[in-house]
């Protein structure tokens, strides 16, 4: 039997694969194995790796530290979502807020939003932007403090709003 | 729309029209959302999945872009049906193996898509023909400020769309777009290509969706991130990525032809004299078989076959579809015999 994916060689490597009840069979040779199994390490997805990038705490050949948190709102703990990395509902962001803020940056490079806003805000969400003023004076006392990690979220937040604020006049005229 | 609907027809995306479609098969976009509050799918029982499902098949009912759509519940289809959703890039595999609370929305040329109740409360799909992420990024953004509009969707000003994945957080969008890059593969500079995509923050994976190898020399690209841009500058990101890989394929398809005309004639109508003759055909055969073809209708080496068939025999033979047009089951030697009948037929042979 000839390899199914060369044609050229012995097929030596009997791959079976069962996916839905849907059993295929795949004869390669040696050497088209060896790059399929290369392939198949290469599918190894971002999601996979969150538990253990969700281990910050983890210092090298200690345990990780235990953190005792709960989302109010579905119960979902701290420790359930480092082992299986998905959070249980849209309050969970709220509660582990503290260690999502590093774990997102560490995915994304940033964790600014900078990307569309929903044309209908829910009321909640409405309450949670909070004023320019209270931005500024939040600023102004944390570089007094001299908190400059939290002076530099402040200011990113600020620059936010202010895009946010502009944009919607446009939006306004658009309608005209 | 009803479900036997699909059978004898294929989806817009594989028409073989649009920008670029001589090496572009498709693009992509995904958008996931969720309902503010309302438990993930992975934390929800089975009564918040059903409330949940209720709530979206509801907004969905009440809207013009879901005009004449099919609404299938997962647990209400047997395996074979499920397969062939997968087949037809309509729904993950992830969708199909706990099929409780699901459901599944489908527009009838298949250009629009939902899954409700996957890992997200909805993962909507616009999956277009050809290179135009713009395009296809337009009809998501509409689809998704109308479904809005009745829906409140989990949001934070800083963080974006709320996801069950942290990896989607922020814009919570893939664009992707499926290649067909076989001069590349032919002249052994694709994994150089998709070393340099990989670096550059992108993923690549092959014609059968997550989790597959590339087959028939299609590589699906897409973004990575979805924080710290907006959608709009992802989608510019992706274009100029992929306008540069489109470049390169071009320059070894002009390169194969200088070079070496004969032989690559020789294998492309090898190809096709194989497709058109052969009484019992593998799936991982047809497809490498295709590959060669399509490139053969793509370089004018063949003339009388068009691309619209070729794209849609990728979709067809695989196992559910011949089923589905079968009627019945079929052992996996019924299927290879099967296979190539329709091909013949497709073909003319």
């Amino acid at each position: 039997m000839m390899c199914d994916i060369c044609g050229k060689k012995k097929a030596t490597v009997h791959l079976t694969e069962i996916v839905d009840e849907q059993m295929s069979e795949m004869h390669l040779c040696e050497e088209c194995a060896r790059q399929k199994s290369v392939q198949m390490e290469q599918q190894f997805g971002l999601a996979d790796l969150l538990a253990g990038l969700a281990d910050f705490g983890k210092t090298p050949g200690g345990e990780p530290e235990k953190v005792d948190l709960q989302c109010p709102n579905c119960g979902m703990t701290y420790e359930e979502f480092r082992k299986f990395g998905r959070l249980g509902c849209s309050e969970c962001y709220e509660a582990f807020k503290m260690y999502l803020t590093t774990l997102l940056k560490k995915i994304h490079g940033s964790n600014q939003h900078l990307g569309k806003t929903p044309i209908r805000m829910p009321q909640a969400e409405k309450k949670r932007i909070e004023s320019l003023q209270d931005l500024r004076n939040q600023l102004m006392q944390a570089i007094q403090m001299e908190d400059f990690e939290k002076a530099a979220q402040l200011r990113d937040r600020i620059r936010e709003v202010e895009k946010l604020e502009k944009k919607e006049p446009d939006k306004k005229e658009k309608k005209k | 729309m009803e479900f036997n609907d699909f059978v004898h027809t294929t989806g817009q995306w594989l028409m073989g029209t649009g920008t670029n479609a001589n090496i572009v098969m498709s693009s992509r976009i995904r958008l996931a959302r969720n309902l503010m509050k309302k438990p993930f799918p992975n934390k929800a029982r089975k009564k918040d999945l059903m409330d949940i499902m209720g709530m979206i098949q509801e907004a969905i009912a009440q809207n013009d872009y879901f005009k004449n759509s099919l609404f299938v519940k997962i647990s209400e289809l047997d395996n074979v049906d499920k397969q062939f959703l997968i087949e037809r890039h309509l729904m993950s595999h992830e969708h199909a193996a706990n099929p409780e609370g699901k459901a599944l929305v489908v527009s009838k040329e298949e250009i629009l898509s939902v899954m409700i109740n996957e890992e997200d409360h909805m993962r909507i799909q616009v999956l277009k023909s050809g290179f135009d992420l713009d395009e296809t990024w337009k009809i998501a953004n509409a689809i998704d400020d109308s479904l809005a509009q009745k829906l409140d969707f989990a949001y934070s000003s800083s963080w974006g769309y709320l996801t069950a994945c942290p990896t989607n957080t922020g814009t919570a969008m893939r664009g992707s777009v499926m290649l067909h890059l076989p001069a590349l593969v032919m002249t052994k500079q694709i994994n150089k290509v998709l070393n340099a995509i990989s670096k550059l923050n992108f993923a690549s994976r092959g014609f059968y969706g997550e989790g597959t190898q590339a087959s028939g020399n299609f590589y699906q690209i897409s973004n990575q991130v979805s924080m710290g841009h907006s959608e709009q500058d992802v989608i510019q990101n992706i274009h100029g990525l992929i306008c540069q890989v489109i470049e390169q394929e071009e320059q070894a398809r002009q390169a194969l032809l200088l070079q070496n005309r004969p032989v690559l004639e020789d294998k492309i109508f090898r190809s096709l004299g194989v497709l058109k003759n052969a009484h019992i055909i593998s799936s991982q055969e047809t497809v490498e078989l295709l590959s060669m073809v399509r490139l053969g209708v793509d370089l004018s080496i063949i003339k009388d076959v068009d691309r619209h068939a070729i794209n849609e025999l990728f979709l067809m033979i695989q196992p559910a579809h011949l089923q589905k047009l079968d009627g019945k089951k079929l052992s996996s030697a019924e299927r290879d015999t099967k296979r190539a009948s329709l091909i013949r037929e497709k073909l003319g042979g």
